[in-house]
């Protein structure tokens, strides 16, 4: 019988179980022991697992993230927790320069599986440095992997095989949507990465998006009924690689293309995905692509601006009606 | 700049080596010195290209540290790094070839001079972001911990590196959990073109070790049998699970900081008191005056490491440059990985 879990339950269950398949598997970060994770993903990771595998790290990203690439080049699988992916800039030379270039530079002699993981995206009022959407830039690196997703039953079969996967991973969560519940299976099961999934079927518009925003598009879907849309919505849950097979597939159903991306707008993955649509769907387009963004601004404090700055219903109905040439 | 002075930090005892462990010494340092020469030559010709920082000077840190730990040791580096990769156990053919960036290299082509990678003898790299594998280093001595070995990792970095946050935090993190690993700076008393004393508040290098209560020494690091015994006391420490011990070791490079640094940055007084220090000059002289080699054996040793330094270029020549195709090799594990490719 699926349970209704949490995303931060389905995240420890995803660790726990490799943690016991696998003795090379062990998780270091800020606070995920002795506090059970700053926001208790880790809970009860360490009276399990004890101190030699769940390990505090002092407030040294660059530095912990440095030690996960060695270990992960000398045998072990590292889960590498990161408080959030903007603490983790501190240590992007060690994901970018030598996580994601070990095999490489070594020509195969040595691998980095290791996992980054921790929440992207903004989360409410916390202002300019702690809102920011990174999977645009991880998901430039050749070498890496990049997952993004808070569906909880999808999480966990995404992060074992991120686990499990032999080359680097950078895993995208969202602070704000770990009590987010949903139905998680019982028993083992994985969910492969680089594969997208379809959260509802539609014969209009294809809307693509990832992480929490794959919400606010479903969020959006009584508005848009409302207007006689019936959109298509594909959650992408990996970023890289880019299962453009699955959006191809829907525009060429749909002929029409929203792109709803928290990232920045310059050079991010919707951009990507709209090189991708005109590229490989040129002729199934009835519309020249759209995207909703973030705004192209940093993201203030003040709850105005903030609604400003972020996708949402309103701004994705819009999206919708404009590359069907509906008045708006 | 530190002058080349003699005085030691760590008071050595007189200790004596067997005729095989000098041999051994100059043999090793004969043999990257003379890589080294022709790794320059190759450059003037254009064979290699890219970046290319040799080790001319240093060599009786190569030497005296393989003499001191054990091949199921590790080592990392930064991208002065010919030289620890062949005493390692590089081939001088192999590591050649990868200079030329030809297939047939330690790491078929795609490395060149800053990266060579080893894994059949625990050599985990040339890296050449300054300071970036002291974590590394860091995090590949915590794996032989979480193993249960004795085995250490030796990290090594330059002393423009020890002024990358990487190192602090990483001194930090190996005392608190103390991990098995060996520091070791080679400071040869420049990053780039930059004297320490222009970076620095504090000249001895060595100090940088004390607000993490890390064992450290001083060496001298023209002398392999220093460096030796310095190693062999950091390396007794380490593997009695004392934790991390960090040397610094002072050396010279007689060359400038690459191919195409003229290094005016340093007085001619200065190198010169160094080539006053030559330590295969050093030892080629001991070897004959202890009479440990006559001079026609010393000829044997001489013509044996021309003729191997001869015979890794000629490999290299002759070896074929890596496929095109290999552009898509060694990226990912996943053996379908979707490129895009358009």
């Amino acid at each position: 019988m699926p349970r209704e879990l949490a995303l931060r339950d389905a995240l420890n269950e995803a660790m726990s179980e490799e943690m016991r398949r696998d003795e090379s598997v062990f998780i270091m970060g800020e606070e995920v022991a002795e506090y059970n994770g700053a926001y208790k993903v880790t809970k009860g990771m360490l009276d399990e697992f004890g101190p030699k595998r769940v390990i505090d790290t002092p407030i040294a990203e660059l530095g912990f993230a440095g030690i996960g690439v060695g270990a992960a080049m000398n045998g072990l699988r590292p889960i590498v927790e990161f408080m959030t992916w903007n603490f983790a800039v501190l240590a992007f030379d060690q994901i970018v320069n030598n996580a994601a270039k070990t095999l490489s530079q070594s020509a195969g002699q040595f691998s980095c599986p290791i996992v980054f993981r921790g929440p992207s995206g903004a989360a409410g009022q916390l202002a300019q440095q702690h809102s920011q959407t990174f999977e645009s830039w991880m998901a430039n690196v050749p070498g890496l992997k990049v997952i993004s997703c808070i569906d909880p039953a999808d999480s966990k079969g995404l992060l074992k095989s991120a686990i499990r996967d032999n080359d680097p991973i950078c895993m995208m969560e969202s602070e704000i949507m770990y009590g987010h519940k949903g139905l998680v299976p019982d028993g083992e099961y994985l969910v492969p990465i680089g594969k997208a999934a379809t959260r509802k079927e539609g014969t209009d518009v294809t809307i693509v998006s990832f992480n929490k925003q794959v919400l606010t598009c479903l969020d959006a879907v009584p508005e848009l009924e409302k207007e006689g849309i019936n959109a298509e919505i594909i959650d992408l849950r990996t970023i890289r690689p880019l299962d453009h097979h699955a959006i191809v597939a829907s525009v060429k159903k749909t002929n029409r293309l929203v792109v709803v991306d928290e990232s920045w707008p310059f050079a991010g993955v919707s951009a990507e995905i709209a090189y991708e649509i005109q590229k490989y769907a040129f002729d199934h387009l009835d519309a020249p692509v759209t995207r909703v963004n973030s705004a192209d601004t940093s993201l203030p404090y003040a709850p105005t601006l903030v609604d400003e700055y972020m996708p949402n219903v309103e701004k994705i109905v819009r999206a919708c009606k404009e590359v069907l040439y509906m008045k708006a | 700049m530190a002058t080349a002075t003699k005085k030691k930090t760590t008071t050595r005892k007189k200790v004596s080596y067997s005729r095989e462990q000098h041999i051994e010494w100059y043999t090793l340092m004969l043999r990257i010195r003379k890589f080294e020469e022709m790794a320059l030559r190759m450059y003037g010709q254009q064979k290699v290209r890219g970046f290319c920082h040799v080790y001319i000077g240093q060599e009786a840190i190569a030497a005296g540290m393989e003499s001191a730990i054990r091949k199921d040791d590790a080592i990392v580096t930064a991208y002065r790094q010919h030289g620890t990769a062949i005493g390692r156990g590089v081939p001088s053919d192999k590591a050649m070839a990868e200079l030329f960036g030809k297939a047939t290299g330690i790491v078929k082509g795609k490395g060149g001079s800053m990266h060579f990678f080893d894994n059949t003898n625990k050599y985990f790299g040339g890296n050449g972001i300054v300071g970036a594998q002291i974590p590394i280093g860091t995090g590949i001595a915590f794996a032989e911990q979480y193993r249960g070995t004795d085995n250490l990792c030796v990290t090594m970095f330059g002393d423009g590196a020890a002024r990358q946050g990487a190192l602090h935090e990483s001194f930090n993190m190996a005392m608190t959990w103390k991990l098995p690993v060996l520091y070791i700076c080679e400071n040869n008393g420049y990053a780039m073109g930059t004297s320490v004393k222009r970076t620095s508040n504090i000249i001895d290098l060595a100090k940088l070790g004390a607000s993490y209560e890390m064992p450290s020494e001083s060496v001298d690091g023209m002398d392999p049998a220093a460096v030796h015994e310095a190693v062999t006391r950091a390396a007794t420490h380490i593997r009695a699970g004392k934790g991390p011990y960090y040397l610094e070791i002072k050396t010279y490079r007689y060359k400038g900081h690459s191919v195409s640094d003229p290094a005016k940055y340093r007085t001619k007084e200065e190198v010169q008191q160094y080539k006053d220090r030559d330590p295969v000059k050093i030892a080629e002289m001991k070897l004959l005056k202890d009479k440990i080699l006559s001079e026609d054996e010393l000829k044997v040793i001489k013509a044996e490491v021309k003729a191997e330094i001869d015979q890794a270029v000629q490999f290299a020549e002759a070896s074929p440059y890596p496929d095109p195709s290999e552009l898509y090799t060694d990226n990912y594990l996943q053996e379908d990985y979707p490129f895009i490719r358009d």
